[in-house]
C-alpha cells in the first residue's frame, strides 16, 4: 500500500503547484523577452532558466550586464537575491534530511518559492507523513511548474512578444503568494512573525542587493520565535 | 544596449548555476539527517511565514507597473486575496477572488 499512498502525495503535490503556474508562465515569459532584448541567443536564455533556475536572480544579473557591471559583481548580486534559497533549505531540512542523498540533490535543484512554500505547508499539517511520502509531495509540486517555466521562456525568447501591460502580470506573483499567507496563520506566533517581516521590509526597501527581504525575514523568524517562547511560558 | 560578450554571458550562467546550487545544497544536503539545535528549529519554524510576506509586502504598497506609485486596485486586490485566504484557509479561492478583484477595479477606474 505504501506505493499507492506514495502516488497519491505526489498528485497532491502537483494540484497544489499547479496554481503556481500562474507565474511561472508570465515570469519566464518576460525572461526569455528580457534576455534576447540583452542579446543573449536562444541556447543561452534557455541554459540560464534551466541551471540556473531562479527567476528574480537571472532578472538582476541580465539588469547589471546590460550597466556594465565587473562580471564579480554580477554574480555577488545575483546570488544575495537569491539568498533566501539557502534559508528555504535549511527550513526543509529537518522533514526532508532523511531522505537518500541523490533524492536530496535534486529537491535542492528544484527548492524555489513556490515548492518551497507548498510543501512546508503541507509538512507542518500533517506531522505524520513518511520521508518518502513528503518527497514525492515535493516532486509533485514541482512538476507542474518546470516545464512550463522553460518552455515559457522559450517562447518569450523566440517570440519577443510584449505582453500588454494592460494584463497586469506584474501582479501575479503577489496575488498567488498572498493567497498562501492567510492559510499559514495558525498561532498566533505566526502572525506575530509576518507582521514583523512585513514592517522590516517596507522599513528596508532601500537596501541595496534585495538584502533587506533578508533582514525583514530574519526578523520575522526571530519575532515568531521569540513570541513562541513567550507563549509557551504563559500557558505553563 | 551594450553588446555583452559570450564568454562573460556563460561565465554569469555557470557561475550562477553553480551559486544558486551551492546555496540550496548547503543545509538540506550536507546538514542532511544530523540533529540541529532546538533554537535553530524554532527559527527556522517561522522561515515561510517571515520570508514570503516580507518578499510580496512592498511589491504591493509600491507596485513596478505603476513605477513605485501605490495603486488602488493592486491595493484592493491584496487585501481581498489575504482576507479570503484567511477566513476561508482555500488558496485558490484566495486567488480567483484577488484577480477579479484586480481586473474588476482596473476595467472601473481604468
Amino acid at each position: 500500500m505504501a506505493d499507492t499512498t506514495s502516488k497519491s502525495y505526489f498528485w497532491k503535490g502537483f494540484r497544489d503547484g499547479t496554481p503556481f503556474i500562474f507565474v511561472a508562465i508570465p515570469f519566464g515569459t518576460l525572461f526569455g523577452v528580457f534576455s534576447t532584448e540583452a542579446g543573449l541567443n536562444v541556447v543561452q536564455t534557455l541554459a540560464f532558466s534551466a541551471t540556473v533556475f531562479a527567476g528574480a536572480a537571472q532578472f538582476t544579473a541580465l539588469q547589471l550586464l546590460q550597466d556594465n557591471t565587473p562580471t564579480a559583481i554580477v554574480l555577488a548580486s545575483a546570488l544575495a537575491v537569491n539568498l533566501r534559497v539557502a534559508m528555504y533549505s535549511a527550513s526543509l531540512t529537518p522533514y526532508l534530511g532523511a531522505a537518500p542523498l541523490w533524492q536530496r540533490a535534486c529537491a535542492a535543484y528544484l527548492t524555489v518559492d513556490q515548492t518551497y512554500a507548498c510543501s512546508i505547508m503541507r509538512f507542518e499539517k500533517e506531522p505524520d507523513m513518511t520521508i518518502p511520502q513528503r518527497m514525492v509531495y515535493f516532486f509533485g509540486t514541482a512538476t507542474p511548474l518546470t516545464p512550463l517555466w522553460l518552455l515559457a521562456t522559450y517562447l518569450g525568447a523566440v517570440l519577443g512578444t510584449q505582453i500588454p501591460e494592460s494584463w497586469a502580470l506584474d501582479f501575479a506573483l503577489p496575488i498567488t503568494f498572498l493567497a498562501m499567507i492567510g492559510p499559514m496563520m495558525r498561532t498566533l506566533a505566526h502572525v506575530i512573525a509576518a507582521l514583523v517581516a512585513i514592517v522590516v521590509a517596507l522599513l528596508t526597501v532601500a537596501v541595496p542587493f534585495n538584502l533587506g527581504l533578508l533582514i525583514a525575514g530574519t526578523a520575522g523568524m526571530i519575532a515568531g520565535a521569540q513570541a513562541e517562547l513567550f507563549l509557551e511560558r504563559r500557558k505553563s | 544596449m551594450t553588446h555583452i560578450d559570450t564568454t562573460t554571458i556563460w561565465i554569469i550562467i555557470l557561475g550562477l548555476a553553480v551559486g544558486s546550487f551551492a546555496l540550496r545544497f548547503t543545509f538540506i544536503g550536507i546538514v542532511g539527517d544530523r540533529p540541529m539545535p532546538a533554537w535553530l528549529l524554532r527559527h527556522l519554524r517561522y522561515t515561510a511565514v517571515a520570508i514570503v510576506p516580507a518578499l510580496i509586502a512592498p511589491l504591493v504598497v509600491w507596485p513596478t507597473a505603476t513605477e513605485g506609485q501605490p495603486d488602488v486596485p493592486r491595493m484592493t486586490a491584496a487585501a481581498v486575496t489575504l482576507a479570503v485566504g484567511i477566513v476561508t484557509k482555500n488558496v485558490i479561492a484566495a486567488i480567483f477572488s484577488g484577480a477579479a478583484t484586480l481586473y474588476g477595479l482596473l476595467y472601473l477606474l481604468g
